[in-house]
């Protein structure tokens, strides 16, 4: 496969980089950085989070300028102002967080993204066009609140194919994606490399590079560190390439799962805003001693279900939620915490710490131990408290007194977690225990997931991250159109059977009821 | 060319400077001023910076100005560190003088002689009433129909002076004053105990003092202090944390309006010695400036409540010594703000020189 992308090496490369640097106030975001896109090539570009790729990306396409470095484009040397230039070149980007607007129909969407002046008409008539071409079934019509994450994804990709781009930048496509519809997504980007288009493919997860890209250029701390053939690469030795070792392997021991913690019964709330999502007679269940994970694709009413148990939204009757059998539907996140629920909540900055407060300040947040009689607060207690957080949980920071801004993601979300670690807490909840995290923080934060686990705790985690929830759950569950499936056991889980029932077709879940309806109202 | 560039991390050495060089800036921008308008610039500067702290009298004025100053920033920045706008002290402080004054009126006219302690503190707690009793509607209007702070708290500002107005044309005019719109004087038993011997200080200049370390206190060193800020800073923070928005809005306005209150009621009780209509020279609007000047901090309160108290005075002196119009003073203060919000870019920028040529010279 790879062959056939490299033997056009006669013609001038479509993308060519050299030595590109960007300095950013902190930190070098690249240095140097050469890179070289073939056309009709599918070229990966692999790194953690914060080795660079966004940034690189954003050179290409014009919204970041390099400090040095020079970018040819068919051979010829170009500058890039603007994203409006990268589109005259042909250059074309997905971004990972779509900009699409939720009132509008999808065709005004894409029609607002273009910079020609064609009329609404047209563009619906072309939409159907590519739809058709690429197989990327998209109805126009459709106002996008309604479109669910994959289709907002292919309004998107339509949107970037309407300029007949020579150069597709995607980046991290599939992190919102159902394992079903990420193999729709493959075939339509084989289709188009087929067709001469070249695609930059930003990823951090390996199977995915490896069964898809022709070549891969491997970025760490801002530096190329390989330029390689994914498909004669194992994960091993990719991941070597990313992060410099290969990733640590867990010890996951078998459950002794104890008495049940948390048990939610016949949860149903409306949506308090027009986009978010209602949740249906939501039935959960987790016991001492295991970690129950949550799959599923964002914007399935997760954000709705984890504010109804951590206390931020307090409209669920008492009975729905019941902590160690006692109901507390109606309890303040304050009062839950006094009974031994603690919550990691998927935002860190802004929500589970004060961005400009200082790390012994943030601890307050959950943890009253340095607030004395009276409410007066002991400030050396916050600091030997928020300093043991920092040691136990190798928490890179100035200090108690840095500010929680200044850590690095992954960094913060160590200490967020060690908070609630630390708290010992009977039921901790997490939500994306690892999202934007690299992978050494990510395999430090699992571990500690387990060893709580194992150390009687019981532990909700929800997460994006399938691959995430294979390693350390103990049954799983599936959250879509704000149901909840029954649980199954993670021996018995597969990929497969996890993505049919994230689009919601589990046995009597929201896909497949249209059948039974008809039988059960018989 | 130069170029604003975000720094890794908010400079504290600028957080300092900044008030100094939009003072600085706004010294200079005033002189340009004082010679547009055909006078001697240093004679100016004279005027509003070096005067007012001119001997011991001069002085005395100075704080007796900045007290009410003081106390209506201290409550305010609490409110603004938690995110509720109330931009209304001014009403606040008018219906503190209206509490304070009805006390004070009704001590007078029963004839009742308390004990000064007493009838002053009596007085204060009037006004501290009237003032929470104002923000009390705001925070009312907040909280059950989500009506913005910030209008309501302003338009209510209108409403007590003509309250006011009405009081002292109407049931609270002296029978003895001429037809004058104006109280009867108060009995001295409800007066704030002078502080100093032939000046108008009083005891009240303390009361602020001791609000200021009250203020930090609460700040900075309770649980219920940190939580209202953390509202301010971080909303959904503060929901995951579990402190509760309804608390924040009105302890917010309750605490600035007692304060608003307490220095409208000092004002009556203190140099005034009646009601009248024009209570205030804009106390509750110059407290907003006193405010961000001071980095909301209650210690920078201090330091900025005294110099917009030298703006206040400087700008009767130029109308006095100067022939200026009155209205320079406003201009002063509004320009202050305006220069002082323009460095505090600083803060989190840094000013670059950079050539645009740079990327272009490895091609």
């Amino acid at each position: 496969m790879s062959a056939t992308a490299t033997q056009t090496s006669a013609t001038p490369p479509r993308l060519e980089l050299h030595g590109i640097s960007k300095q950013y106030p902190s930190v070098r975001a690249n240095d140097a950085v050469d890179l070289r896109a073939q056309p009709g090539e599918i070229h990966a570009v692999l790194g953690e989070n914060g080795a660079g790729k966004s940034t690189l990306m954003k050179v290409i396409y014009g919204a970041v300028q390099p400090d040095a470095g020079e970018i040819r484009f068919n051979g010829r040397t170009v500058r890039i102002a603007s994203p409006a230039a990268a589109r005259a070149l042909g250059i074309s980007m997905v971004y990972q967080h779509f900009s699409l607007f939720d009132t509008l129909s999808a065709a005004e969407n894409v029609w607002l993204g273009l910079d020609r002046g064609m009329s609404l008409h047209e563009v619906t008539r072309r939409i159907g066009e590519v739809a058709h071409s690429y197989g990327l079934d998209v109805d126009p019509a459709r106002p996008v609140h309604t479109l669910s994450v994959g289709e907002r994804q292919r309004v998107e990709i339509v949107r970037a194919l309407l300029t007949d781009p020579q150069l597709l930048i995607l980046d991290e496509p599939t992190s919102v994606l159902t394992p079903q519809a990420v193999d729709k997504l493959f075939v339509t980007l084989r289709q188009l490399a087929a067709k001469g288009t070249s695609i930059l493919y930003i990823s951090h997860k390996l199977d995915e590079i490896r069964a898809l890209c022709h070549h891969c250029t491997v970025l760490r701390g801002g530096k190329v560190t390989g330029e390689v053939d994914p498909a004669r690469e194992s994960n091993a030795s990719l991941s070597r390439l990313m992060i410099g070792a290969e990733p640590p392997e867990l010890k996951h021991q078998a459950a002794r799962a104890g008495a049940v913690v948390l048990c939610v019964r016949g949860l149903s709330l409306a949506r308090q805003d027009q986009f978010d999502v209602d949740l249906h007679d939501i039935e959960l269940e987790v016991r001492a001693g295991e970690i129950l994970g949550i799959a599923g694709v964002s914007g399935n009413g997760q954000q709705e279900l984890l504010a109804a148990l951590s206390g931020e939204d307090r409209r669920a009757e008492a009975g729905a939620v019941l902590l160690d059998g006692r109901p507390v539907g109606g309890h303040s996140p304050r009062q839950r915490r006094r009974e031994g629920l603690h919550f990691v909540p998927e935002e860190r900055l802004g929500r589970g710490a004060v961005p400009t407060m200082t790390l012994a300040a943030n601890t307050l947040l959950t943890r009253t131990e340095a607030v004395a009689n009276g409410g007066w607060l002991r400030t050396r207690q916050l600091t030997s408290l928020a300093a043991r957080i920092i040691e136990r949980f190798g928490v890179k920071a100035g200090g108690p007194g840095a500010a929680a801004r200044s850590l690095s993601g992954g960094n913060l979300q160590k200490f967020i977690v060690g908070r609630e670690i630390d708290a010992r807490p009977r039921l901790l909840i997490v939500s994306q225990p690892t999202w934007g995290v690299d992978v050494g923080a990510a395999a430090l934060i699992r571990g500690e997931l387990l060893a709580l686990r194992d150390a009687g705790c019981a532990l909700l985690v929800v997460s994006e991250e399938l691959d995430e929830l294979f390693e350390i759950s103990d049954r799983l569950v599936v959250i879509a159109k704000g149901r909840v499936s029954p649980s199954m056991p993670v021996a018995e889980a597969t990929v497969e059977r996890i993505g049919e029932w994230m689009s919601g077709l589990w046995p009597g879940g929201p896909a497949s009821t249209a059948k039974g309806t008809a039988h059960a109202e018989a | 060319m130069l170029k604003l560039e975000a720094r890794a991390e908010p400079s504290r050495a600028m957080a300092w400077a900044s008030p100094v060089i939009a003072l600085a800036l706004t010294a200079l921008l005033a002189a340009a001023l004082f010679a547009a308008l055909g006078k001697d610039p240093l004679r100016g500067l004279e005027v509003f910076l070096v005067e007012p702290l001119n001997g011991r009298r001069a002085l005395s004025e100075v704080l007796l100005k900045a007290t009410p100053l003081i106390l209506i920033a201290l409550g305010l920045a609490l409110c603004y560190r938690a995110n509720v706008w109330n931009i209304g002290a001014e009403g606040q402080f008018l219906l503190g003088c209206v509490g304070g004054g009805a006390v004070a009126l009704w001590l007078t006219q029963q004839g009742i002689v308390l004990p000064r302690l007493a009838g002053s503190t009596l007085v204060l707690v009037g006004g501290m009433l009237g003032g929470m009793l104002w923000a009390a509607v705001v925070a009312l209007l907040r909280d059950r129909f989500n009506a913005n702070e910030i209008l309501v708290s302003l338009m209510l500002v209108y409403v007590a002076q003509q309250l006011v107005n009405w009081l002292v044309f109407g049931p609270w005019k002296d029978p003895q004053g001429f037809n004058m719109p104006q109280s009867r004087m108060f009995d001295a038993s409800v007066l704030l105990p002078p502080l100093l011997e032939r000046t108008r200080l009083h005891v009240g200049v303390l009361v602020a003092l001791a609000a200021v370390v009250a203020m930090t206190l609460f700040m900075f060193r309770t649980y219920r202090g940190f939580a209202l800020q953390v509202g301010g800073l971080a909303p959904m923070a503060a929901r995951y944390a579990g402190f509760s928005a309804r608390g924040a809005i009105w302890t917010g306005l309750l605490v600035s309006g007692a304060m608003a209150g307490l220095a409208g009621a000092m004002e009556v009780a203190g140099p005034v010695r009646q009601v009248t209509p024009y209570l205030s020279m804009g106390y509750g609007f110059t407290a907003i400036i006193v405010c961000f000047v001071g980095r909301l901090h209650p210690v920078g309160v201090v330091l900025a409540g005294i110099l917009l108290s030298m703006l206040l005075i400087g700008g009767e002196l130029a109308q006095s010594r100067l022939g200026l119009p009155s209205a320079l003073s406003s201009v002063l203060q509004g320009l202050l703000l305006l220069v002082l919000l323009a460095c505090d870019t600083l803060i989190n920028y840094r000013i670059r020189r950079v050539s645009r040529q740079a990327p272009r010279s490895a091609a």
